[in-house]
């Protein structure tokens, strides 16, 4: 099984429009929203969620006011000022790493189990779907980033489907190195601008650090023609396939407005012409991938 | 006073909206730019950098002379950062929180510290501004410590306006709190909308007074208008989409530079949160 | 002596997991006498990073001193590594398999980690 994550380092550039896109073209696969922090990808696909599950992860710690002596102790332990000096936890600040917990010397506190989210397994007219919702303000994204990974995994292989599209998440932190290990590999949305290429440049170091090929391709490339020849450059220089460029084109945002993939709404603008020869050569790629490795 | 420049989803003209705001500012401000994943603000401010430091989290470094390899900090460790392997102890730095829990657990005092490198943080000038941005080295996995770091920076005698990362997990937390707004920036269509309610909440949570800024406003649809009526949040400026704005945005142009029109627009819009802000209002959340 | 195996199962009959960290059971054998105890790694199946790391803490507790197991990662590897464990990857069938193939010298042992880093 293969699994392309298409991500962009800067957000907004357009990564979750083209991944909807590449579902309508795409054959025999799963997709994955691994953007659980802001995930839009079910706005497009409209999935029916056919499993829910909560999320569990990490823990918080809780005084018991009742048993405290206000000794101290975990306010001095703690380094993530979680502790107010009324001996209440700040969820949001509490690191839970439980050394207030371990310390307490009148077991005072308690140290439960979050449920920060929950993840689905849906069916949608594109195929199966995996994706969660990560509660506001919880930590662990990139834990459930690698269990919705899995779990697109494992549908496909029950499925017998040999191709995983994931919606990846922006940046270069926890969630994205959590939807890059074991990748087959990755396209990165760019788009023409000084911060466009600025991002491109980190995100693809990040892929480089995991031995992962890169693929790239400009949005919106007639913004700044300039700056998206230099981004083609500096792929060049690194070894990162350009597939393509992609004019600006209101369509995207009319698709995305009625809920439907570039090709429902209209499959013959420049746009969407440009995005098809994209898909292809993408698809070409990991073909090519597929047979180098079975050789 | 600080004011926390936000979005939930990525690509709205947030970094747009707090370059802008700041220059357009008369007073002393400084400008903080917490996305440190992808810090773009300094590609806008074009500021002389005058130091560079490199930022480091504590983990824990063994001394195998005085360990019994008793066990006791592998148990303690939430993260599965430091192990008993045989005849040894072995410290996982990248997986390592810094909370000391193995280093004060440690009957021995086997365990001392050293850093694990988060990244940079830089400073500069430009006319009279401070910008302070923080890096965040590739590979690393742990914003919010740096960004904490960045943020130790603040003035309290000076406006403060901080660009924060998209999404609304620990990174954006760690971005606002503490803020006296949170400006969120959107746009007006369904990605726009639903990232915007995970952002709104994320403030509430907080609570933290907010207004929201619609880029773009003449694509998309009316959804974002009626939410934030709904929901009480005053929409403070609104900008249509105009191809010669996102061809500036590309070279890394800032409009309040060259056009007094967008520049009184920005001052009305730092005088709008001001007069949020001086009104005591009742917190929600 | 005693060798670990990583296991869908409890007993020699079960077929080898691949995956070392998140393996339900390790199975450690003494490759004399085939007695074996079933180590459960159900809590690790689960953890978030480092899986791999107390998985390794687990085979060293038990005095075993090589690894047979389908996949192993850097971190893993680093751990067994420290713990002075051979690790041979790429094993498959069952763990009866495993053990007998061990004894007839048919692994052979890897000087790096074979899969990428999991988060």
């Amino acid at each position: 099984m293969q699994e392309l994550v298409v991500i962009s380092g800067k957000g907004g550039t357009g990564k979750t429009t083209l991944l909807a896109a590449f579902a309508s073209l795409a054959h025999n696969k799963v997709l994955c929203d691994a953007d659980v922090d802001a995930a839009d990808l079910h706005l497009i696909l409209d999935p029916k969620i056919r499993q829910r599950h909560d999320f569990q992860s990490g823990h918080t710690a809780e005084i018991n006011p009742e048993a405290c002596t206000r000794c101290g102790l975990c306010r001095e332990l703690c380094r993530f000022d979680a502790i107010g000096e009324n001996f209440q936890v700040d969820p949001i600040s509490c690191e839970g790493c439980g050394v207030c917990y371990y310390f307490c010397p009148e077991n005072a506190i308690a140290f439960p189990l979050n449920t920060c989210g929950e993840w689905y397994v849906s069916d949608t007219r594109f195929g199966p779907m995996a994706h969660a919702r990560l509660g506001i303000a919880e930590e662990n994204s990139g834990k459930l980033v690698t269990l919705i990974r899995q779990q697109g995994k494992e549908r496909a292989q029950r499925d017998g489907l040999d191709l995983l599209l994931t919606d990846g998440p922006p940046g270069v932190g926890c969630p994205v190195i959590a939807s890059l290990g074991g990748a087959t590999a990755v396209l990165i949305v760019a788009e023409p601008s000084v911060s466009g290429l600025h991002d491109m440049e980190r995100v693809a170091q990040l892929a480089a650090g995991f031995n992962i090929p890169a693929m790239v391709c400009i949005n919106k490339f007639d913004i700044n023609p300039e700056q998206g020849k230099a981004i083609e450059a500096y792929a060049e220089k690194k070894n990162i396939a350009v597939m393509g460029r992609i004019p600006f084109d209101p369509m995207f945002t009319k698709a995305m407005v009625m809920g439907k993939t570039l090709f429902e709404y209209n499959g013959r603008s420049e746009g969407s012409d440009a995005v098809r020869s994209i898909w292809e050569k993408v698809a070409q790629r990991l073909d090519d991938m597929e047979r180098k490795n079975s050789q | 006073m600080i004011i926390s420049v936000a979005s939930g989803k990525g690509g709205t003209g947030k970094t747009t909206i707090a370059t802008n705001l700041a220059c357009s500012y008369e007073g002393s401000v400084q400008f903080l730019d917490c996305d440190v994943e992808e810090p773009n603000a300094h590609l806008f401010i074009r500021p002389d950098i005058h130091d560079v430091e490199t930022i480091r989290t504590p983990v824990p470094e063994v001394d195998m002379e005085k360990c019994t390899l008793c066990g006791k900090c592998s148990e303690i460790c939430q993260f599965n950062a430091i192990a008993v392997l045989g005849e040894t102890v072995l410290p996982f730095p990248e997986l390592c929180h810094s909370c000391g829990g193995c280093m004060a657990v440690c009957p021995e005092k086997a365990i001392t510290e050293t850093g694990r490198e988060l990244g940079i943080i830089e400073r500069g000038s430009r006319k009279g501004m401070a910008f302070i941005h923080g890096k965040l080295r590739i590979g690393e996995a742990m914003a919010p410590p740096l960004i904490r770091k960045v943020r130790e920076n603040i003035r309290p005698d000076v406006l403060t306006i901080i660009d924060a990362p998209p999404g609304t997990s620990c990174p954006v937390i760690a971005s606002m709190k503490g803020a006296d707004f949170v400006l969120l920036v959107t746009e007006p269509t369904p990605f726009g909308l639903y990232d915007l309610k995970l952002a709104l909440g994320a403030v509430k949570l907080l609570g933290i007074p907010c207004g929201l800024v619609i880029n773009r406003s003449d694509i998309g649809d009316d959804h974002v208008r009626a939410y934030a009526e709904a929901e009480k949040v005053p929409v403070l400026m609104e900008i249509t989409f105009a191809r010669k704005i996102a061809e500036a945005y590309s070279r890394g142009e800032m409009p309040v530079e060259t056009d007094d029109h967008w520049k009184a627009m920005f001052r009305e819009l730092y005088s709008r949160i001001a007069a949020i802000v001086q009104t005591p209002i009742e917190k929600t959340g | 002596m005693k060798i670990a195996i990583s296991s869908r199962g409890k007993d020699l009959d079960s077929p080898i997991d691949p995956r070392f960290g998140r393996a339900p059971y390790l199975i450690i054998v003494d490759t004399d006498s085939l007695e074996f105890e079933a180590v459960d790694n159900g809590a690790n199946m689960n953890a978030f990073k480092g899986a791999g790391i107390q998985a390794a803490a687990a085979v060293s507790k038990k005095g075993a001193k090589a690894l047979l197991t389908g996949h192993c990662g850097p971190k893993a590897f680093q751990a067994l590594e420290a713990a002075q464990i051979k690790v041979a990857n790429d094993v498959s069938g069952t763990v009866r398999d495993a053990v007998a193939a061990y004894n007839e010298g048919n692994v052979s042992f890897s000087d790096n980690p074979n899969t990428d880093a999991h988060w």
